[in-house]
Order: C-alpha cells, then structure tokens, then sequence
C-alpha cells in the first residue's frame, strides 16, 4: 500500500476528502500521528479569512433567548401588522441560512475534518428539523451548544446537552410532556407525550431492538414530566404552543394580557424543570428503580441509557457504518463497544479503536463508499480547491439530492449507506454539478449578499436549484492540479479522461465513479 | 391513431383477441400488464380515525373532546359515507369517487406487529413482512420483478430524489424529481458531452446501472412532459407539489404506456401536538392530499379504469386525545383504494368499534384487516397476479378475508 493511497482513504473517510496538498502533508505527518491531531483537535484552527467570514454571521453568536425573542412569539406579538409579522417571520429564516453557511464553510475549510464530520454524524444521531416552528430560531444554536462541543468527548454529555436544548425538547414535544395530575397540568399542558422518551431509546441510545417495552417508553416519559422550556412554568410560551409542527408559520396567540405576554417571552429559549407539572412517583425503568425525585430522575434515566451494553453496541455500530462500511464487519463493531463500555462512552478513544482495525486499513476497503450528497458536494469543492464564499451552489445541490441540512424531517436523521442514497436521478444531478463546477460556472466566490433569495431551511422542494443554474464566472477546474490533489485517478477514468475534450476532462473526474465514492 | 387506440392495439396483439372493451368494467378483463399501481405512503402515521370518523359512536366523541370531527349535520362535521362513518370535510375532493363506486375504505387496518416506531413500523410496511427486519427488498421491488410485462426504464416510477425501501431490490426504478424540475432539459443532453460521461459508466455495477438508468428515465420523461407542462400552466408553479407531481404521473401514464407502477410518500402526519380537527393541522394537510388524489384520477382520463391507488400509513394514533391536543402513536388505522376496478362506495372490513373493552392494548383501535390482506386484493383482483405471485410478494399474507376489486 503506498502512502498515498492511504492519506487518501484517511482523507476520505475521516474527512471530507483532500483539499491540495492534503494528501502530502498526511503522509508527510505521518497517518497515525495525523489520527491522533485530528482526535485532539484544539490546535487545529481554521484559516483566518473564514474564522473572519463566520465572525460575521450574527445568530451563530446569539444565545436561544436572543434568537427567541428577536425572531420568535416576543417578536411577533409587538409587531404592529400582519405586514410586520411576515418581515419577522422572513428575517427569521436568517438563523437556518447562517446554520447552513457555516456547516458548509467549516467542511470545506477547516484543518479539523474528523470534527466536521463528527458534526454530521452526531447531528443526525440527534436529529432535529429546522422547519419545524421554534426550531427554526434554535438550530445554529443547538448545533453550537449542544452537538459541537461533545462530538470528541463523553456519549453521556452528548446525550444531556440535547436532552435539555430548547431545540429537542421543542422538536420531540417533551417541553409539553406533563403528570395529569399535576398542579400544572391545564390547557396544552394537560398529559404525558412519549414522543421524545420512544425515540430517546429508539434512536439516541438503546435502539428498537435494545430491550425496552412499552411501559419502559411510558415510565421514562413520566420521569421525563416538566422537562421544558422557560418561559413556561405551568403555561409555556402560547405562540409555541400554537406553533405548526411542520409548517412555516408561527401563529400568535392574543389570549394573555400582553404583559404576562412579556414576561413570559422573555425566558423562551432556556432549559427549565417545571416541578408542577412533574410525577414525582417512584418508577421502575428497565428493571432499575428510581425514586420519585424531580429531575434528578431524567439524570438518573440518562445515565442508565448511555451505560446500557445495548448503547455501547447501538453507537459502535452506527460509527463503524459511518466510517468503515456500510455493513461493518462485527468484529469491528465488537471491538469499538468494547472501548466504549471501557471507557464509559469517550467517543474519541472508541474512533482510535475503530482506526487502528486491520479492516478499516486494509486497502480493498479504500474507495468503497458512495458518498452521501454532504460528502459529495464538499469533497467536490475541496479537491478544486474552489474558493467558496457563496455557500448557495453546494445547499442547492444538497437539496436536488433530498439532504439539505437540517432538513430531515423525521428523528432518525439522514442516513450514510449507498442503498440510501445512490439512484438513477442522483446520478445525472451530480454530473449535471460536476459539469458546472468543473467549468467555473458555480458562482461560488461572490459574496452571500449580493445573492437572491435565502435557502428556505428544511425546504425538501426546490426544484430548480436557481443557484445551479450556469452564471458563475469562475477560474475552471485545472485537471492536472485535480489529479494530484486526488493522488491520482483509477486507469478506466483516466483512460476516458485523456481522450476527452480538453473543457471536459475536469468535470470527467468529478464526475467519474472513482470521486462517487470514498 | 390516437395514443388511446395505439395502446390498445398493442394490447390485442399480446392478447391474441379483437373484443374490444367498451364500459367500466370492461377493461377488467385486458392483458394483466396494463394495470397499474400507484401506492401513496403517509409517512408519520395520519390519524385515521379523522379521515374516516367513526361519527355515531359516544365513544369517539368522548375520547377526543376537542380534535373530534362533528357529526355530518353539524358546522364542520364530517361527509357522511354510510350513516356510520364519514369523511373529514377537508376530504371533500374524494366524495365524487366515493359516490361514483371507485373509491373503498378499510378502516381498522394495519399491521400484525405491535411496533409503535415510526421506523420500523414503515419498514414493515415497504418490506412486506411485518415483524421481519431480515427482509433485503421491498413488496413493489418484488412486484416489478414478477409484472408479465416487458420492463422498460419507465415501467416503476419513483417520485422524489430517494429510492425508498419499498422499491428496494434487483429490479430498476427510475426516480422522477418532484415539481418542475422533471421537465428540464440538463448538460447531458447535449451529445458530446453525453458521450464522454457514457464511457464512464459502461459497467454493471450499481454505478453504472444507475447512471444509465437515470438519464434514459430523464428522457423519456422530460420528452413526455416538457410540451404539455408549457401549454398546460404557462410556467407557473402550482401552490401544492404533491397535485403537482400527481399531475405530472397523470401525464405520464397518458404518454407512457410502459409506467405500471408508481410510488409517492407525503410526509408531516406525526400530530403529537395541536392536531385540530375540521380546520387545523391535520385538514392542511388531508386537504391537498384528497386534491391531488382526485387531481391525478381526473388526469388519468380513460387511463382510471386501469388503475387502482393506494393509500396507506405506518400504524394509526391512539383513539384519545393526549394532554397536547394531539394523538400519540397507535395500532389500527385506516386505508383507501381508488380506482376503476375497486369495489367501491363501501367500508370493507370489520369494525372492532371504539369501546374500551375493543380497544388494542386498553389505548388503540384494533387491527381486524392486515394491511397485506389489502394489498394483496388488490395484487390479485387488479394487477390479475396468480395466487402464488401474490404469495411470493407478500409472504404469509392472509388472503381471501376481503375483496376490494369487482370480480
């Protein structure tokens, strides 16, 4: 194996693919030292024009309580007219668009690629929909607080960050989940919801198969009684309340006196427990008794879940298919959940194990992966070496693909597999992008703000993908510098590329089978 | 020749006869590979008990005090069906083909698994085999596979930018774009360009197959939409996509002889919060849903009579309301065909009713009609699948417990 061949699998998989030059500075670091920097990645900094470009984008430095109450029901409530209320349900659609700008910036950009793609993975394991009410104003917030900081770190910090961000309590409806004989427990707060317990042990840690029934979903739903959203107490914000869960629009409800109104806005945005609206009973979950308590209990619930050996395999296996194959052989699932019982969950030290397997280094393995549109794309505006200030080109794509960010709908997050993503339509839209991008017709260099019309978040339906549409005037892809950068082509590609015509050689590669898969 | 008539033509000569069918149910009796299936799945579990309220039962009404739907004579009640059921007034799009005999329900349906995930509850659903995860394909994968027909690019018709588990499988479907973008003409087009891509994927790997399968399906389709959709709405979007791509399937059945199946999935019926109930969150969305059902059979012309569609969802919601105004997740729910050949204007199935004693686990309305009996009536009465297709389709389905196609 050369060491090629490897710093482009490296590349590859715990990123998203070479930029130039990446390939020699992994060989020259030398790849397992180059694994352990991209585990501690505190030293990694990104460069300094798109630190400066993300400094600028405003919401992503907004606290849930800003984002709540310039674009949320506080906002909405002083707006003099129906006119004004549709100018701040518009600007809103500011905080989905900065989320999506720095997700792609990051990706295509920083030195920290395993962290990136950690972002991704771990963001769809906690999936939340952007386009559902309030969690248009939260999600660059939630990806910022709860999901970044823990992607290298503990399963068990992970697991509690999303737990009490406004953004999942909100998405999964546990802000609403209440005793029904609890002092608090009236108008939209009348009942338990089990939305978010089923799915905390279906999706975020035990999984369908992890041995839990449906009293299990039930208990943990009372545990989980009055885990919400400030600004509530007993009552909760009503614009939230009357919030469309999948729709557009953030109704706004007149029924309190407006300065109750206020006061109560105010406080939108944070974590609360609501004591009145919690059982305090003692339960059993999963065989394990625990004693009525407050919220004490959900702690308690989320220790058990992030211990559990059904976890351990649960996260192992879901990381293997991420990073070695779509059916990960077991024993390589094996061997990362036992580093995470091991270590109580410290996903960094299960990822060392999952890298340092024979069958993630064995070169038959390499180049085997189709790529998700996500890593399609960004690989894409990596391996040109494109200057990317317009981020609108690579969400278009996104979105012609089915994965705009933040824009699946349903809890279990995008998936990584080929099944899931390679079909007949998805071929012809990325060679449709390859020709595009190869010929310098992306308008990937001009400023955001010189663009039409915003990404509407979570919108699964934009057909044309205006920002595809040929008006950029780029520098066109160089094939030679392509190559390098890529550490060579496969013969067949080559052998098609050499004979084409000169415009299209670049695009041939971007759009070849050897760039479909990583 | 009309297209009509070119269709039948090639009919006769595969059928070796000169009857030529005239009247509703004459085309029951053609050639088995000209029906047509299209299957629209609810992902997120719709709450049936809304779209066919049980409107004379106490206990419908006692369970959900502010989500019911009102009884028929009452503002905003229901479309009365049978003096016992009704149609959520959102619907009312449907109830010509109620009232013309094309369009059945079979309400209490669902599946022999008790799962209340989502996910494992619409794998079920696509797979076929309910309780089974093992499952690789899904039942329209194998029914594309066992169809008597010659299978060309177009035969199963995808609509959005994934391949679903249903369709998943050895046998190829194209994936149509939602909305406008069907229409447009792409780089590939242009044959020099076409020919360098071509040498690319010259393979059988699933690359290669795909790529091919994705431009010649964009052919066909884009020389079977473009000139219609111009004329048609002059470049204007139509405000709700799903009668937008129903109409697009309309048309292309009409041009394509060779489309047989066809599979839509709307999503957004997960109401665990502020359901409504005559007008709300749920009517917003059965709203646009009865249109472009009612959209894509009027479209369909002559071409209804050959086809049957299907509507189903992963599992229904639980028969009280919950503390949200809302329905959490559920067990029996209902499902609907229309269609030329359907045995129409009747409920089908058996109704457990909605009293506690009835209810599945204490909480949701009973299963009594397994959703692949449904399915598979329709393999067998529609699609004029032999007994043992069916079976190799839907393994272990229960068959013969309902009859939803006129004989």
């Amino acid at each position: 194996m050369s060491d090629t061949a490897l710093a482009r699998h490296l590349a590859d998989r715990l990123g998203f693919g070479p930029r130039p030059g990446d390939l020699d500075h992994i060989a020259k670091t030398g790849p397992d030292r180059w694994i352990d920097q991209q585990l501690h990645p505190a030293s990694l900094a990104l460069p300094k024009e798109v630190a400066a470009h993300l400094a600028q984008l405003r919401t992503l430095r907004m606290s849930p309580e800003e984002t709540f109450l310039e674009y949320g029901p506080p906002a909405l409530r002083e707006a003099k007219s129906p006119e004004q209320r549709k100018d701040i349900q518009e600007r809103a659609r500011i905080v989905p668009a900065e989320a999506i700008e720095a997700r792609i910036l990051r990706a295509v950009y920083s030195p920290a690629q395993l962290e990136e793609s950690l972002v991704d993975f771990w963001f769809n394991h906690f999936n939340v929909f952007a386009a559902k009410g309030l969690d248009r104003v939260w999600i660059g917030a939630y990806e910022r607080d709860a999901i970044r900081p823990h992607v290298l770190g503990r399963f068990r910090d992970l697991l509690g960050a999303t737990a009490k961000h406004p953004a999942m309590l909100f998405y999964l409806d546990n802000w609403q989940n209440t005793a029904p004989n609890a002092p608090g427990a009236r108008g939209n707060f009348k009942g338990l919801n089990e939305n978010y317990a089923r799915e905390l042990m279906e999706l975020h840690t035990l999984g369908v198969d992890g041995g839990y029934s449906q009293d299990d979903v039930i208990t943990l739903a009372r545990i989980l009684t009055g885990w919400g959203l400030g600004g509530d107490g007993s009552r909760a914000p009503q614009a939230a309340a009357k919030a469309r869960p999948f729709g557009k629009r953030v109704a706004v409800d007149r029924r309190f006196p407006p300065a109750e109104q206020k006061a109560q806005g105010r406080r939108g945005g944070t974590f609360v427990f609501a004591e009145n609206r919690h059982d305090f009973s003692d339960k059993t979950l999963l065989g394990h008794r625990i004693a009525g308590r407050g919220e004490a209990e959900g702690e308690q619930a989320l220790d058990l879940l992030a211990r559990h050996p059904a976890t351990a395999k649960r996260i192992s296996y879901k990381l293997a298919q991420y990073f070695v194959a779509d059916e990960p052989p077991q024993a390589v699932v094996d061997a990362g959940a036992a580093t995470f019982a091991k270590t109580d969950g410290d996903i960094a030290a299960v990822l060392r194990t999952l890298f340092a397997r024979p069958e993630f280094r064995d070169p038959s393995g390499f180049n085997t992966r189709f790529k998700t549109p996500l890593r399609y794309v960004v690989s894409s505006l990596r391996a040109s070496g494109a200057t990317v200030r317009n981020f609108r080109p690579a969400f278009g794509l996104l979105q012609q693909l089915g994965q705009p960010l933040y824009g699946c709908i349903t809890p279990d997050g995008y998936k990584c597999t080929e099944a899931a993503w390679l079909n007949p339509d998805g071929m012809t839209r990325r060679v449709t992008y390859a020709l595009a991008l190869a010929a310098g017709r992306l308008p990937l260099s001009e400023s955001p703000a010189d663009q039409p019309a915003g990404p509407r978040a979570g919108a699964r339906r934009n057909p044309d993908g205006g920002a595809l549409r040929a008006r950029g005037n780029e520098p066109p892809v160089n094939v030679e510098t392509l190559i390098a950068t890529l550490g060579g082509i496969s013969e067949k590609t080559r052998a098609v590329v050499t004979t084409a015509q000169p415009e299209l050689r670049a695009a041939l590669v971007l759009g070849s089978p050897d760039f479909m898969r990583g | 020749m009309s297209r009509f008539d070119r269709r039948h033509f090639l009919q006769l000569g595969a059928a070796g006869t000169a009857l030529i069918p005239f009247g509703r149910n004459a085309f029951a009796a053609s050639a088995p590979g000209n029906k047509r299936l299209v299957v629209v799945l609810l992902r997120g579990a719709v709450d049936g008990l809304n779209v066919v309220v049980p409107h004379a039962e106490a206990a419908y009404y006692e369970a959900r005090p502010t989500i019911a739907i009102p009884q028929p004579a009452r503002d905003g009640g229901a479309l009365d069906l049978d003096g016992h059921f009704g149609l959520h007034p959102a619907m009312a799009a449907l109830m010509p083909h109620w009232r013309d005999g094309t369009l059945a329900f079979v309400p209490a349906s669902g599946s022999p698994d008790a799962t209340r995930s989502h996910f494992d509850a619409q794998d079920y659903m696509e797979s076929g085999t309910p309780g089974q995860k093992s499952t690789a394909d899904g039942w329209m994968n194998r029914l594309l596979t066992a169809l008597p027909v010659k299978r060309t690019s177009t035969t199963a018709l995808s609509f959005g930018p994934t391949l679903p588990r249903i369709f998943a499988g050895p046998s190829d479907v194209a994936t149509v774009p939602l909305g406008r973008a069907a229409a447009s003409p792409i780089p590939l087009d242009r044959p020099i360009i076409n020919a360098a891509f071509d040498q690319l994927y010259t393979g059988e790997d699933a690359l290669s197959r795909a790529y091919r399968e994705g431009l010649e399906s964009h052919k066909k389709v884009m020389k079977d939409l473009q000139a219609d959709m111009m004329a048609a709405d002059n470049g204007a979007p139509s405000p709700d996509t799903f009668g937008q791509d129903a109409a697009h399937l309309a048309r292309l059945i009409k041009q394509d002889p060779s489309v047989n199946l066809a599979f839509f999935a709307l999503g957004g019926w997960d109401t665990h919060v502020n359901q409504g109930g005559s007008d709300g969150q749920l009517a917003g969305r059965l709203k646009p849903l009865a249109e472009g059902l009612a959209g894509l059979a009027t479209g369909l012309g002559k071409d209804y009579q050959d086809t049957a569609i299907l509507v189903m969802s992963e599992f229904g919601r639980t028969v009280h309301e919950n503390g949200n105004r809302g329905t959490d997740h559920g067990h029996g729910n209902v499902m609907w065909v229309m269609g030329g050949s359907v045995a129409g204007g009747k409920i089908h199935g058996r109704w457990p009713g909605l009293e506690s004693a009835a209810l599945y686990e204490n909480r949701d309305l009973a299963v009594t009609t397994d959703f692949r009996s449904v399915i598979a009536s329709v393999l067998a009465g529609h699609m004029k699948l032999t007994p043992g297709q069916v079976a190799g389709i839907l393994p272990g389905a229960p068959t013969g417990d309902i009859v939803l196609v006129r004989a």
